[in-house]
Parts: C-alpha cells; sequence; structure tokens
C-alpha cells in the first residue's frame, strides 16, 4: 500500500509537504507495526501464563523441589520358625560435600586415618573433591563398621562437610546354601524400569530382587519408600527441608522352609552336585530345598564380580543352575513304587511272581536285570526292595503304558506345581500319544520297558520326586507349599487306598531295613525307620561310559526317595546327585538328612567329620576356590552380561539342553546299573556279565 | 508522560528488591539513584534550543566515534574485548551513547539534504557511512545486540525521511540473503548457537536453552495474578539467569503474573505513543526525525527484550528500558526521554503553524 503510493509519486516534484506526508504515512506504519508487536507480545504472555499456565506451574515447582527418595527397608525373609533367611544388615557409610568443606585436604586426611583409608584412595578422594562441582556428595567410604561410622560421628563437630550416613543393605546369614532358592537383590535394570515406571527403582542405591523368591515376592517385601521434600536452588542448594516421611519397612515372608535343615541339606551334599527336596507330609510345607554347588547372593547383591561370574560359569556343576526345579533327570528305578501302585491299580495281585533269570526278552531285545545273576523268583515287594527290573519288564507288558504313565502324572512327575518360584521344569512322563505327537512315531514296547525303569524319555525333578515320595507315604493327593500363608492342599483326596499304600510303605522300608538294596541309608534311631527307593539313571550309552568311571558328566546319577517314620510317615524327600556314579551317592546324604531333622546333634556330628575331610564348610570352600581361581584367572576373565537376566536366562536355556541328553539314549537297550546292595554284594565283575548275557539269552 | 514513567520506574524497583532477595539492595536503591540522577540529565537536555543541538551534533557523533575506538584500543591493549570505559564514578559504554547520536546525526543530515536529492544516491551513501562506521566498531566489541540496535534506529530513521521504498525493498531482499552468509560466517560460535538454541530451546534445556525455558517457566508459572510479591521461586532460587537485568520482565511476571505484564506493556504503549505524538505534532522535520528515531530506539529494546524473555527471540544482551538494573541501558533510555522531551518542548514554543 505505502510502496504503491511511493512509487507513483517518483516523477513529481519533492516538496517539504510530500515528505510530510510520507513521513505522516510511514511513521504511521511504524507505529502501527509496533503497536501490532505490543499486542502480539501481551497475546503471547497470555498464552504463557493463562493457557500453557499448569504445565509451567509443574515445572516451576519441580524445578523448586527436589524429591528424594528414601528407599524403603526390604521385608525379611523368614524360616517356618521365624529366623531371617534374608535380612537387613546396617550399612554404615561416609559422605562429604565438597562446598562445604573448610580445608578439603586436612579433613580427608583425618577422614583416611579414621577409616583407615588406602593412601592411594585419599589421594584419589583429594583429586575427586578439587574436582567435584556443587552441592552432589562425594563418597569416602562405605560398608564401614559401627565403631569406624562412631569414631567419625562423634568428630563431627570439627568435620564440616562430612556426612555420615546409615542405610541397610541386604544380608543373608546363610550364604550360598540359600542362594539359588532365596535368590539375590540388585540394581533394577533399564527393562524392569520401563514395566514399573517407579521412580523408587532409579533411587541410587535401592535394589530389588533379581531371582528366587527376592523377585518373586518384590512386591510383598517392597515396602513403601520414604520422602523428603526439599526446597532447592539451582545449583542443588539445599534452602530449606519442606516435609520427610519416613519409609515404611517391606512385610516379612515367612516361608514354610527349615532354615537349619535347608543349611544341613546343603552343606551336607558336599563335593557332590545335586540337590536334596524334604517335605512335611502332614502339611505338604517344603521343608529344604538345597541345591548344591550354588552362588552366595551376599556378593551378588553387591554386583557379580566378573572373576567370581566366569568361576561360575567355566564350572561344569553349573551353581547357577537350581537344579530342585531346573535340574531333570530320568528318575531311574524311583519311579518303581509308583509303577507298583499302577499295577495294584489295575488289579494285579502283589504276590503274583515271575522268575528273574537276569533278564527278559521283549521282541527281539533282551533286556537286563541289573542283577546279572537273576533275583529268582520276584513278588512285588522284592520287585521293589531289590528293585528287580524283570518283574517290571515283564508285568508292564501285560498292564500297558498308559495306566503307569497316568499313575505317574498322579505322583506328580510331569507336573508344575502352584509355587512362588520364578520357573520350574515339568519334564516329561512319556507315553504313546506323547510319542506319536512329538516323534510321530509309534510307542513300542521297548519304549514300556524303559519307562517303566525310569529311563528312556522319562525326566523327573527333585521336587517332583519329592512330591512323589510324600504321596506314595501317605496314599494323599499332597500339595508342596513354601509359603507358610498358603493353606495346605491335597490331603482330601486319596490317591490310593491304604492297603495298596501299606504294601508299598513296607516294601520300601525293607529297601533300607531289610533285604533291600540300601542298607547303609539306615537311621541311627531304634524307634524310627526310614522306607525309600533307590535309583540309578543312566546318562549316556554304555559305549561311552560304564557310570562309575571316567569323565565326571558320563556317570550315571545316583536318586534316592525317602520317607519317614514308614509306618506313620512325618518327612517325605528326594535327593539326586548328578553324576555321582549311582543310588550310593544319594542315599547316604538323605540318611543323614533325616537324622538331623529327627536329631540334630547327631546329624551335625556326622557332617562335621565329612567337612573335615571336605576341607571346610561350603562356604569356606567357595570363598576358597573363588580366591584360587581369581589368582589363577588374573585379569583374563570374561565380565559377566551387564543385565542380570540374560544370566538366568543363559542357566535356563543350558539347563533345558541338558534335560535332552538322556533322551539321546532312549531308544537304545537300556542296561540297568547295579544298585547298591545292602550287605555289600560283590558287583559282578565284567567275565560275570558275559556269562548273564548269554544266560538272559537262554533265559528267554 | 511523565507519571507513566514514574510508574514503571518505581514498578521496576519493586521487582529489583524483590530479585535482591527481597532487599533494597544492591539493586533497588541504585537504580532509584540513577533514575534520579539521569533524570536531571534529561533535564538538561530538554533545555537546549535546536540551534545548539543542531550545532553539537556532528561534535557529538565524532566524540562518540572516537570513543569507541578508544574502546577498541584499551581492549587490544588489555588483551580482550571489553565494551566500557572506567571513568572513576561509573563504566561509560560509548556504544550505548552511540544509538541515541546516531538518530541525532541522521536527523541532522537528512533535515540539511537539499530535498532533490532525497531519491538520489547522495542521501543514501553518506548516511550509509554514518551508520556504518560505528556499527563496525560495536561489532568488533564484538556486540550484536547494540549494533542491531544501532542499525534499527538509523534504518527507521531513513525510512521516515522519505528515501525511495524500492531501496527498502531492495535493502531487505539483500538482508534476506546476507542473513544466513553472516550467520555462517560472522557471528561467533557462542551468537550461532544462541539462534540455535532459540530455534529449538527443548533441545538442551540445561544447556545453552536453558535461559530461555527458565524465562518462559517463570513466566507461565506465574499465571493470572503471579505468585506474589517476593514469592518468585525462579527468580529466589536462581533458577532464572540474569534475573534483574535482562530476564527482569521474567522476575516481574512470576511475582506479578499476567496483570502485571499487561500493565508494563501498556506504561511502554503509552510512553512510545507519546513519543509519536510528539513526533508528529512537530513540523520541523529535523525535530521530527529525531523524535521518531529515538521513539523507535526505546521501542527496539522493549521489544527484542520481551520478545527474547518470552521466547520469541534469540537471547541478546538486550536490557528491558526502565526496569532492568544497570547504569547505561538507563541512561540510553534517559537520553532518549530527554531528547523526546526537547522536541515535545520545541512544540509547544514553535509557533502554531495549523493553516498550511
Amino acid at each position: 500500500m505505502v510502496g504503491k503510493g511511493k512509487r507513483k509519486r517518483k516523477q513529481p516534484v519533492i516538496s517539504t509537504s510530500t515528505l510530510k506526508n510520507s513521513f505522516d504515512r510511514r511513521s504511521f506504519v511504524i507505529a502501527s507495526v509496533q503497536g501490532g508487536i505490543g499486542l502480539l507480545l501481551a497475546g503471547r504472555m497470555a498464552y504463557l501464563s493463562i493457557a500453557e499456565n499448569e504445565k509451567y506451574r509443574t515445572e516451576s515447582e519441580s524445578n523448586r523441589v527436589n524429591l528424594s527418595l528414601i528407599p524403603p527397608r526390604r521385608g525379611w525373609i523368614l524360616d517356618r520358625d521365624g529366623a531371617p533367611l534374608a535380612s537387613n544388615r546396617a550399612d554404615f557409610r561416609v559422605d562429604i560435600i565438597p562446598e562445604r568443606l573448610a580445608n578439603p585436604d586436612a579433613t580427608i586426611d583425618q577422614l583416611g586415618s579414621l577409616l583407615s583409608l588406602e593412601p592411594d584412595r585419599i589421594n584419589d578422594l583429594k583429586q575427586e573433591v578439587s574436582d567435584a562441582r556443587g552441592f552432589q556428595p562425594v563418597e569416602v567410604a562405605k560398608g564401614l563398621d559401627y565403631e569406624q561410622f562412631a569414631a567419625v560421628s562423634v568428630r563431627l563437630p570439627d568435620l564440616q562437610g562430612v556426612v555420615p550416613q546409615r542405610g541397610f543393605s541386604r544380608y543373608y546369614p546363610t550364604g550360598a546354601t540359600v542362594g539359588h532358592l532365596v535368590g539375590y537383590v540388585g540394581p533394577a535394570s533399564a527393562e524392569e524400569y520401563e514395566a514399573d515406571r517407579n521412580p523408587l527403582l532409579i533411587t541410587p542405591g535401592y535394589k530389588i530382587g533379581k531371582d528366587g523368591l527376592e523377585k518373586q515376592f518384590e512386591q510383598e517385601l517392597r515396602g513403601v519408600p520414604g520422602a523428603r521434600r526439599v526446597e532447592v536452588t539451582a545449583s542443588g542448594r539445599i534452602v530449606r527441608d519442606l516435609e520427610t516421611r519416613d519409609d515404611i519397612q517391606g512385610d516379612p515372608v515367612r516361608l514354610t522352609i527349615d532354615g537349619p535343615l535347608q543349611n544341613y541339606a546343603a552343606r551336607r551334599i558336599g563335593l557332590e552336585s545335586g540337590s536334596v527336596v524334604v517335605m512335611d507330609c502332614k502339611t505338604g510345607d517344603l521343608l529344604c530345598m538345597a541345591s548344591m554347588p550354588s552362588f552366595d547372593p551376599n556378593s551378588f547383591s553387591d554386583g557379580i564380580g566378573s572373576v567370581e561370574y566366569a568361576m561360575l560359569r567355566e564350572d561344569e556343576r553349573v551353581p547357577l543352575r537350581n537344579k530342585v526345579l531346573k535340574g531333570l533327570y530320568p528318575p531311574g528305578s524311583t519311579v518303581k513304587p509308583m509303577v507298583s501302585m499302577a499295577f495294584m491299580e489295575q488289579g494285579l495281585d502283589p504276590n503274583e511272581t515271575v522268575f528273574c533269570g537276569g533278564g527278559l526278552r521283549v521282541g527281539n531285545r533282551v533286556f537286563r536285570c541289573w542283577k546279572r545273576g537273576g533275583h529268582g523268583t520276584v513278588d512285588m515287594a522284592k520287585g521293589i526292595y531289590q528293585s528287580c527290573d524283570v518283574y517290571y519288564y515283564h508285568f508292564a507288558q501285560r498292564i500297558g503304558m498308559d495306566p503307569i504313565a497316568a499313575m505317574n502324572r498322579r505322583c506328580g512327575l510331569g507336573q508344575e506345581f502352584p509355587l512362588p518360584v520364578t520357573s520350574q521344569f515339568y519334564g516329561t512322563v512319556p507315553d504313546p500319544e506323547w510319542k506319536l505327537n512329538k516323534f510321530g512315531r509309534e510307542w513300542q514296547a521297548f519304549d514300556t520297558v524303559n519307562a517303566t525303569i525310569g529311563q528312556g524319555y522319562m525326566l523327573a525333578s527333585p521336587l517332583q520326586l519329592a512330591v512323589s515320595a510324600a504321596r506314595l507315604a501317605t496314599g494323599r493327593h499332597v500339595m508342596p507349599r513354601l509359603n507358610m500363608a498358603t493353606p495346605p492342599k491335597g490331603f482330601d483326596q486319596v490317591d490310593f487306598p491304604d492297603e495298596h499304600v501299606r504294601y508299598v510303605r513296607q516294601a520300601m522300608s525293607d529297601v533300607v531295613n531289610g533285604p533291600g538294596t540300601a542298607g547303609r541309608a539306615r537311621l541311627p534311631f531304634d524307634d524310627i525307620k526310614m522306607a525309600g527307593k533307590t535309583g540309578t539313571a543312566q546318562v549316556v550309552s554304555l559305549s561311552k561310559s560304564d557310570g562309575r568311571t571316567g569323565p565326571w558328566r558320563f556317570r550315571d546319577h545316583g536318586l534316592f526317595t525317602f520317607f519317614a517314620p514308614f509306618d506313620n510317615p512325618r518327612y517325605a524327600g528326594a535327593v539326586v546327585i548328578e553324576h555321582g556314579g549311582g543310588s550310593g551317592s544319594a542315599y547316604p546324604i538323605a540318611r543323614d538328612v533325616m537324622t538331623f531333622l529327627f536329631d540334630p546333634a547327631k546329624g551335625m556330628d556326622a557332617l562335621r567329620r565329612l567337612e573335615t575331610q571336605w576341607g571346610g564348610t561350603a562356604q569356606e570352600r567357595l570363598d576358597r576356590k573363588y580366591a584360587a581361581f581369581a589368582q589363577a584367572a588374573g585379569e583374563a576373565v570374561s565380565p559377566p552380561p551387564s543385565r542380570d537376566e540374560d544370566i538366568f536366562d543363559l542357566v535356563e536355556a543350558e539347563a533345558r539342553v541338558a534335560a535332552q541328553q538322556p533322551s539321546e539314549i532312549a531308544e537304545e537297550v537300556i542296561a540297568p546299573r547295579p544298585e547298591a546292595t545292602p550287605s555289600g554284594a560283590p558287583r559282578p565283575n565284567p567275565e560275570q556279565q558275559v556269562i548273564d548275557a548269554a544266560a538272559a539269552g537262554i533265559a528267554q | 508522560m511523565l507519571i507513566p514513567l514514574f510508574l514503571l520506574i518505581g514498578f521496576g524497583a519493586a521487582v529489583l528488591y524483590s530479585a535482591a532477595g527481597g532487599s533494597m539492595q544492591p539493586f533497588a536503591s541504585s537504580h532509584l539513584i540513577r533514575f534520579g540522577v539521569f533524570l536531571v540529565m534529561a533535564s538538561i537536555i530538554a533545555m537546549f534550543s535546536k540551534g545548539v543541538i543542531q550545532f553539537l551534533t556532528y561534535p557529538a557523533y565524532i566524540a562518540v566515534v572516537l570513543l569507541l575506538v578508544a574502546v577498541e584500543a584499551i581492549g587490544a591493549m588489555g588483551g580482550g574485548s571489553q565494551r566500557w570505559l572506567d571513568l572513576g564514578f561509573m563504566r561509560l559504554q560509548p556504544s550505548e551513547l552511540m544509538k541515541p547520536v546516531i538518530v541525532l546525526v541522521l536527523a541532522r543530515f537528512y533535515d540539511a539534504l537539499p530535498l532533490g536529492m532525497i531519491a538520489s544516491w547522495r542521501a543514501l551513501v553518506p548516511a550509509g557511512l554514518l551508520i556504518g562506521l560505528p556499527m563496525a566498531l560495536v561489532l568488533m566489541q564484538p556486540d550484536l545486540g547494540t549494533s542491531l540496535a544501532m542499525a534499527f534506529g538509523g534504518a527507521v530513521v531513513m525510512f521516515l525521511a522519505g528515501l525511495p521504498m524500492r531501496w527498502f525493498v531492495g535493502a531487505g531482499i539483500a538482508g534476506a540473503v546476507a542473513v544466513p552468509l553472516a550467520f555462517f560466517f560472522g557471528l561467533k560460535e557462542y551468537q550461532q548457537r544462541r539462534v540455535t538454541t532459540f530455534l529449538d530451546p527443548e533441545s538442551d534445556p540445561l544447556g545453552a536453552g536453558y535461559h530461555i525455558t527458565q524465562s518462559k517457566i517463570a513466566i507461565g508459572s506465574g499465571g493470572m495474578d503471579g505468585k506474589g510479591f517476593n514469592n518468585g521461586s525462579q527468580s529466589h532460587l536462581n533458577y532464572l539467569p540474569e534475573p534483574h537485568t535482562d530476564f527482569v520482565f521474567a522476575t516481574m511476571a512470576e511475582e506479578w503474573g499476567l496483570l502485571g505484564g499487561i500493565f508494563v506493556i501498556g506504561v511502554f504503549a503509552i510512553i512510545l505513543g507519546w513519543g509519536w505524538r510528539v513526533a508528529n505534532a512537530s513540523d520541523d522535520r529535523f525535530a521530527r526525525l529525531l523524535a521518531a528515531g529515538l521513539t523507535a530506539t526505546i521501542f527496539f529494546y522493549v521489544a527484542i527484550n520481551l520478545m527474547m524473555v518470552m521466547g520469541l527471540a534469540p537471547v541478546v544482551g538486550i536490557p528491558l528500558p526502565f526496569m532492568s538494573h544497570g547504569g547505561s541501558s538507563m541512561m540510553t533510555n534517559m537520553i532518549c526521554i530527554g531528547g523526546l522531551l526537547m522536541v515535545n518542548r520545541w512544540n509547544r514554543e514553535a509557533p502554531k503553524r495549523r493553516l498550511q
């Protein structure tokens, strides 16, 4: 508009009045533009302060107020008697606030002598303090004992800028023996924070459950954080306290675990790799779920060190795997009492006999009894206490696989239990349908034969075996429980008729107390008799190993399921020793564990003798091993995965692979291993076996 | 006219009282004292006659240019850039003085320029040199804000003097081309960063965007009627940078809210409106251009400062007239006020020539 006017006025003579006109017009334009800018500014301001007021008010408040969370004290994990399996230990630390130090070097020197810090550390601190800006505290030391803490605290008037703090760290009094069961704690990972956007998770020093019960009961144990609201300046100086709310400690979780028993059983496993599960037959309480070797949850909770992780990773006994829940093993002969129950349910008279000549031909293959010389005439009781394989080969052919598989499942094999655990493997109870689905092949007679002696495709966890022992012992559908708060279950459901139960109890008692395979498992009490069933599970084919010697990982697993007292069962359980070379590695442990349960002093005596031989308690041996490993490995160890989840995902994946190993020989003829014998009967020598083989051929 | 100015100064002192954490020291009292001193100075300026002013124009211009050269020289000798001369009782920024002086000298130049030459190069080149020399000196300091203020004041005078429109259009186009070039080659890195942060302050809320973000928080959190006198957390807890100088408006807005902001903008509107009325009421070309140029100079301060604190312009160090704490800015603006009062007096004393 103005431009147009101007252009027209280009030709005419410029005079004072045209310039005045031009000035008026242009000044009006400029004034209008200025007025417009004024309105724009007023509008902008109204927009900021009215429309966006809410947003900026919040931002201003979050500038002004600094909310620092006080991490809640974690709830304790208690055993059945209220003794802590996981508790909190007062953790004393000392920080300094650089800005408040009058004479930094002198103060640090004084702290150094009070806390007996290394000269290196003192120099580092001086450097840190001189580099530090603002009001962020610098950590001087943590994990102090009370005396050091007190020494600093009383001198506070002379130590300006020094802040002693009291926090809590997780403490597991029994260390490695509860590692798998209880788990450990650690700082929340990025994923965990994604999943649960709780600001507590990113509070420095706060730790959440990373594995086991710590993870499972996270919400109960967590508690409610306290909070401290302070007004701060832009540079972080605290102007005043606005409000402080105390934390509320997390709820305790009371387990059915018997702490001393758990500790005892874990230590009793000794140098072996395996697990012990003990249940209360009256309630289903899991009294002990020990899995060794294990890791020390105390040191894991401080962060998993590279050397420690490398040591645990490289150990072929997989200390990171919870073998109670994630170890799957062919149950071996421990299934025989269950198979017997199936036979009786199907109407087999337990007194009906078969002649064992050391083997049985099924189809065109010959299946051996573990006793190459044969057991002679065998009825059901003898089948159990002498663990005669031929007895089961013979009657399983008559009864068929389906009732046997159903009975195994009813006893707990192939089942998952409603327990507060992060994961449990359910194993395999094979039957014709399962095999067809899985491999597309028909069930063969030899599959039945393998399954009746707990080999072939059959896999069970120690927990399942313990449950089966409890169900056989009581005749009830006992459900295991781990949390005192859940009611006992399954006692109203009768699994087996009383007379069958009594029969099996007696036969299993004879395994230990009669002419059975585990005479050395007898309890050192006159009035308490333990019943049990041995099992020896072959893991690789005969051509690779004889199961007793050679590489550790080719040796047979040793299994033992048990209950006591045999006539009125109070406790039941299972011991599984990986590659222990046979059931002889398992039942002495069961014996000592039960001894401890009935008479702790007697049990401890037995353990102490053994531990002297082994070279110390489990914790001592772990510590020593760590020291030796650290020395040997030096710096050349691979660091642990940065996410704790990766560690246990890897362990779980490997556990699944490991569980597949025995089924590689499922299609082979299993040569049952000699069961340990009561009176130290001579083991069959190789020549004897050749003769046996010939005899077996003739027998059919 | 002086009543709104007094209100603004008083309000500014109240805000500075709060910015000092509820104390007259160190900002509010010196603010008031300076205002008093410079008000006397403005009154003296107002008493000059047109002849004297016209006579003193070029000497004053030369004197201030020499002062700018002196600042450069001292800066070069001292081994660093500096913007002020220490006169003992105050630190004088010659670049501040140059802002009203450039308006004065251009008004004088176009007043003296024969009317017929207004569309010729003779109207442009000497004026361009008059503006360009001090601008170059100030840019060397380097002080982008002040040199832009001078360019703006000069351009407004040239525009009002009646220079052909196409020159401004051409300059606008040239500027549009030159700005990117200047941005990449002319500006120092910290200046470039100010511009980029202005375009996206949230990109770096704790770094360079901090000023703008905190200023917006202060203004936005004030709401309609503010958090109350002396209750601004942004300024009192040091979140707001420079709460007493460049960001004084944000300090005010946090405590007084939108109502305080409307008041301040309104008072500026009254003062600037009065300035334009003074310019328009004058029949004398020199006085008209002088008054309009001085008004534009004050406006430039106000507009750029407010746009900056509200996040509409990059952070340049330009204080808010009459409210920000600072002697040089008070001096410049009071010189402008004095000049306007002077023109106003000339108008009143001039014979009425309404019948033309």
